[in-house]
């Protein structure tokens, strides 16, 4: 085991997996230089010992004009013709400039053609928000693509996942989108530096609990675990769960904890309307409506683009103050007070108040 | 006449052209009697065109199509069993009935599919040269485009990485004057072939795109530059659709001239080029008349095929999504 950072986790991933195989490729902006920090070496310096480009060279570190849309397609060529390509698109919002092909060729050229067609790729992106990068940066965009069959898609919230979960997406014979969050780039923990693999589409249970399943996306997780200690002290015992991955969904162990706790609160960084909370919501009501003792309470972005101002920025986004009034609201605890189990939940509040 | 051509390869060209020819004729005539779902956009009158560039590429090389696409795995050898079933929406199509005439793909003979989305195609083909190059195969991609996908974005793009990767793609536009209704010219800005000089690829213009050999020497030409590393070459072939843009597509006004029309009827490439095989002494006209009715009992067979085929199972729409199951809790 060693300190790990979540980036660094990123980047050794990727060298594992260019280790591993010849066929696995980099391509992006800003991958020669090591911009974002995930195709480095041991310093900052471009001589540094395990730099991408030093190390594999020009054929398989491609450096890309900006071009998101025939980078994008490019790679799905590639993959279609025997490569792995890891395509970096750093911010999560410069995927909608290469929407057609995410959409019309990665997600749809196996299906459309038969299961001729394979696609094993990796689009990475990172998700600026939480830190006054104002409207054009700050996205959150993974539900736009749960709503496309045909791709995968990872969210890791930890240096432990980050590393094994895209192990698992480069192994993947399909088209796997990675969100990161740079709100978690700094984060560490001991990590194997060994290779493992973590399976797409099962969860992690971050704490156990017995009163109310939290379900966290993303950054989302580490303020659900901070909001769970709090209420601790109270005697109130929060389980938090982070699914991982949102494509394919850990259904199973949404449901068992929920059939455990009886209550669910989802705190997912994305806009509410069709959120990943919502889905995760929808399937609870749907197929474990019998466990539940209280409604469901979403903590989301609300339908509101994004300010710059850190002022006005702060408040958008699920934090540990507003998933612990959620787990007070699905509980009927009001704030230092005892369980009120017999006590009904207040009526949910209309969008944009969460809590 | 080209002489390095054998006569084989040069029948072969005229079989691949008729083939083209009466299975699209054949489809058009199904779609009208409803025996083929949806619509089918023709290649009839490109078919020189379309076979040219294929025969110029190896059974290994790569190719995209677009919405208009029936002759390119057609022209780069594909069987018409499974296509025509394909359009039947059975479950021996090429694609087992989920693809349709928009989305018809070979992989078999490096077809690697058509695209209903104006240009998308285009990156893809750029994406299969990344992958000669990088994996070292000596293999060349080439894809087809129309006129009006000349102005999307999306070529540029590709022609920029292509140009500055020297990867080994074509960029094919397959320019028959009108995208739908549009006439070309009161839309494209300059000339076309000419758009690849900014880029520092060559731009190169076939006049006369109902020649087959004509196209196939400068497809040739761009394939040699491809494998010996000189990167990628954007041909702008001129041609001609002679059916309606699709079939069963009735428009109030009458965007094409008739005399236009007429014009090209008069240069119908698998006309010119059995009149060029006879001239050459390639062939008789007793064999080309047995060539023409080879093709028909083919694309007979074909239609036979797909008839009696079973449509796919229900189930079948579930399938193929993903190359492994959605991995869950076992």
């Amino acid at each position: 085991m060693t300190l790990m950072s979540y980036l660094g986790a990123i980047g050794a991933a990727q060298r594992e997996a260019m280790d591993a195989d010849e066929r696995v490729i980099i391509i992006g902006e800003d991958v020669e230089a090591n911009v974002y920090g995930t195709t480095g070496g041991a310093s900052k310096s471009r001589a540094a010992e395990g730099d991408f480009l030093q190390r594999y060279g020009r054929q398989r570190i491609r450096n890309t004009p900006i071009s998101e849309e025939s980078i994008v397609g490019a790679a799905a060529g590639a993959a279609m013709t025997g490569l792995r390509p890891i395509v970096d698109l750093s911010y999560s919002s410069f995927l909608y400039m290469a929407m057609d092909q995410l959409v019309n060729q990665v997600a749809k050229n196996r299906y459309m053609f038969g299961g001729q067609a394979t696609l094993p790729v990796v689009f990475r992106s990172a998700m600026f928000y939480g830190l006054s990068t104002g409207a054009h940066h700050s996205d959150r965009p993974y539900p736009m693509f749960m709503n496309v069959p045909g791709l995968k898609i990872i969210a890791p919230a930890s240096p432990a996942d980050a590393k094994g979960l895209l192990r698992s997406a480069v192994d993947s014979d399909d088209p796997v989108l990675s969100f990161e969050a740079c709100l978690l780039w700094g984060m560490k923990e001991e990590v194997d530096e060994e290779e493992y693999r973590i399976p797409l589409g099962i969860g992690r249970t971050v704490r156990s609990g017995s009163d109310v399943t939290v379900v966290g996306v993303s950054n989302a997780v580490v303020e659900a675990a901070a909001a769970a200690d709090a209420v601790a002290a109270e005697g109130i015992s929060v389980e938090v769960f982070d699914p991982r991955t949102l494509v394919p969904l850990d259904v199973e162990g949404i449901l068992g904890s929920v059939r455990r706790t009886g209550r669910l609160v989802v705190a997912d960084p994305a806009h509410r309307t069709c959120s990943a909370a919502s889905e995760i919501a929808a399937i609870v009501a749907e197929h474990a409506f019998e466990s539940l003792t209280s409604p469901i309470v979403r903590v989301t972005t609300p339908d509101m683009q994004i300010p710059f101002s850190p002022v006005l920025e702060k408040q958008m986004y699920p934090n540990r103050v507003s998933i612990e009034a959620a787990i007070r609201r699905v509980l009927g605890v009001p704030k230092g007070g005892l369980p009120e189990s017999a006590r009904p939940a207040p009526a949910l509040s209309p969008n944009p108040g969460d809590s | 006449m080209n002489e390095t051509l054998s006569d084989v390869t040069l029948l072969e060209m005229q079989r691949r052209m008729l083939r083209i020819r009466r299975f699209d004729e054949r489809a058009a005539k199904m779609v009208k009697r409803g025996q083929i779902p949806g619509t089918v956009h023709t290649s009839i009158g490109q078919e020189a065109q379309v076979v040219g560039a294929c025969m110029a590429l190896g059974p290994h090389d790569y190719m995209t199509g677009n919405h208009r696409s029936h002759g390119h795995p057609i022209g780069k050898g594909a069987p018409l069993g499974p296509l025509m079933a394909e359009l039947l929406g059975k479950a021996t199509g090429v694609c087992k009935g989920k693809g349709g005439s928009l989305h018809l793909a070979d992989f078999a003979v490096g077809s690697l599919g058509e695209s209903g989305i104006v240009g998308s195609s285009i990156p893809i083909a750029t994406g299969a040269a990344l992958s000669a190059m990088v994996l070292g195969n000596g293999r060349v991609a080439l894809a087809f485009f129309g006129d009006g996908a000349a102005n999307q974005g999306c070529l540029y793009e590709s022609m920029n990485l292509a140009g500055v990767w020297k990867l080994p793609v074509i960029f094919l536009c397959e320019n028959n004057q009108y995208a739908l209704s549009t006439p070309a010219h009161t839309v494209t800005s300059g000339r076309i072939a000419d758009r690849a000089t900014g880029f520092d690829v060559p731009g190169i213009r076939v006049e006369n795109g109902q020649d087959v050999l004509t196209v196939y020497g400068a497809v040739s030409e761009a394939v040699g530059r491809a494998r010996a590393g000189s990167g990628p070459t954007l041909i702008e072939v001129i041609t001609y659709r002679y059916n309606e843009h699709s079939e069963g597509l009735r428009l109030a006004s009458d965007y094409r001239d008739q005399s236009e029309r007429e014009r090209w009827l008069a240069a119908d490439p698998t006309i010119l080029f059995r009149k060029e095989l006879l001239r050459s002494e390639v062939a008789t006209e007793a064999q080309l008349d047995a060539l023409e009715q080879e093709v028909l009992t083919e694309v007979e067979d074909a239609v036979r095929f797909a008839e009696e085929s079973p449509y796919p199972d229900p189930a079948v729409a579930f399938e193929d999504l993903y190359a492994e199951p959605a991995g869950v809790r076992a």
